[in-house]
């Protein structure tokens, strides 16, 4: 991952400050830094959102295709992530440079979203056996800044909330071939339920307290860290604990607790913004990425 | 939809990346890479880069910059140019020329000019300029070219398909036309960038 190179000096500095609740920039240890989020910036895709965590910038599209049900679940259809580290970030992502992160980040995605709750699969079924909507979401890094996890797991809500899947209908011939009639509207579409899709929350040991939404300097003072997923009414859907350092049980069910009220006012905040994005339809003015 | 792009240039590095044996001893070495997001294409991409395609757009842009930038300047030294297309409608290599010279212009490398690019292609027998995905696929001849508009002088010259050699002389005349547009539109917002700051940094 990129990281900066800080002197003794300065790791003291942070860590000493973070003991007395107190961070570089002047945010306490449960808060977030300011995020800016948009929906509907890349017009090729399904559903796409942009979203900005201090010098952290994520882009996230989904294309929705036709495709055929996995075996084992042949009524749903499912989800495919794939992330692109861009070299825009950080030169070390050139080439095959970040393809170790991408996978990482990758693999977290399809594990939180592993679970009946997250997404109704079943709305995704068009044809059982034969054919569902697959939903790609792709994931492209822009800019490190630190805390990658959160804003990405952000931006896909997001991107989800804004997803638009035409509505098919399937008509069966008098020989028992099923055709696929694509709504002629374009705005006759299908929307996703997102109340259920977990957010991560990465929670960082800095000294002996731990600290909410790390900055690169920040995660360069931490040798250990906990991600949790958290959906909006505050269940844990999955965790698992990064870096070289050790935690020990009672800090877990600490940053545990941390973790899930931080994350239920997180989900707060994106759905209000989501629904005031919404509400201002095509009357709202696009930023995209002129500002 | 407008193709979009995203540029950095991470500047000057005395330090060279990968093998050493690259290093230039009397000029600069320009290093790109062009990456296209997944899902900035109708059709969903499934590699961004590493692919043939954009391989030829990396030595595309390479061999435009390497003509533009005075390289002689640094010598033993990398300049990276990452370009990364958000939103693709047609005109994508014309679209990173652009915001690559922007960005150069920005890091502070001097180049000898603007280089400025647009596409053109040749329908009903009309030169079209800046020509859109769909103008793209119809699949007639297609004219890339990048210029640097106050010399006059062509820094790439890309055509495929075929056209008749009477009508070339006008597509080539329609690209540079809508080049030197680009190149008046270019200068117009990195002067007003450089009034602003120097009005806040100034007094």
């Amino acid at each position: 991952m990129a990281s900066v190179v800080l002197s003794e000096a300065e790791k003291v500095y942070i860590v000493h400050g973070i003991q007395e609740d107190l961070r570089v920039d002047g945010r306490g240890c449960e808060d977030y830094r300011c995020a800016e989020v948009e929906t509907d910036v890349v017009s090729n895709t399904s559903g796409s959102a942009r979203v900005k965590l201090g010098h952290t910038d994520i882009l996230v599209g989904v294309k929705a295709e036709m495709g055929t049900p996995k075996l084992e679940k042949p009524s749903e259809g499912y989800l495919e992530f794939f992330v692109d580290c861009s070299a825009n970030a950080t030169p070390e992502f050139e080439g095959r440079g970040g393809d170790e992160l991408a996978t990482e980040i990758a693999n977290t995605l399809y594990r939180i979203f592993n679970n009946e709750g997250s997404i109704d699969l079943k709305s995704l079924c068009i044809n059982p056996r034969e054919h569902c909507w697959v939903l790609y979401v792709d994931v492209l890094l822009l800019e490190c800044g630190g805390n990658l996890f959160d804003a990405i797991s952000i931006a896909v809500k997001a991107a989800l909330f804004n997803t638009r899947i035409p509505k098919v209908r399937v008509l069966e011939d008098e020989e028992g071939s099923k055709e696929i009639e694509l709504s002629d509207d374009p705005f006759d579409c299908i929307r996703l339920k997102v109340d259920n899709v977990p957010c991560i929350i990465t929670l960082s040991k800095i000294g002996y307290r731990h600290v909410v939404d790390a900055t690169l300097q920040e995660e360069a003072c931490s040798l250990a860290s906990l991600l949790i997923s958290v959906t909006s009414r505050g269940v844990v859907t999955c965790m698992k604990k990064v870096g070289k350092g050790s935690l020990d049980p009672e800090s877990i069910f600490e940053m545990m607790e941390t973790g899930k009220r931080v994350g239920k006012v997180l989900h707060t905040s994106l759905q209000k913004v989501l629904d005031k994005e919404e509400s201002l339809g095509t009357t709202r003015k696009k930023v995209g990425f002129l500002g | 939809p407008p193709s979009q792009a995203a540029l950095s240039q991470h500047g000057l590095s005395l330090q060279m990346r990968g093998s050493r044996s690259k290093t230039l001893h009397d000029r600069a070495l320009v290093n790109c890479q062009y990456s296209m997001a997944t899902f900035s294409t109708g059709e969903r991409k499934r590699r961004p880069h590493g692919d043939r395609k954009s391989n030829e757009m990396t030595q595309h842009l390479k061999q435009t910059f390497e003509a533009a930038i005075l390289t002689q300047l640094y010598p033993r030294s990398q300049i990276d140019i990452y370009v990364q297309i958000l939103q693709a409608d047609g005109g994508n290599y014309c679209a990173c020329v652009n915001a690559a010279t922007l960005a150069v212009i920005d890091a502070g490398i001097p180049m000898r000019d603007y280089v400025c690019a647009s596409s053109a292609g040749f329908i009903e027998d009309t030169p079209l300029a800046d020509l859109n995905y769909v103008e793209e696929a119809a699949g007639g001849p297609q004219v890339a070219l990048a210029l640097l508009p106050k010399s006059d002088q062509i820094a790439l010259l890309e055509m495929n398909s075929r056209l008749h050699e009477d009508h070339l002389e006008s597509v080539i005349e329609a690209a540079s036309k809508a080049c030197k547009d680009v190149y008046a539109v270019l200068d117009q917002v990195v002067r007003e960038h450089l009034q602003e700051v120097t009005t806040l940094l100034g007094e």
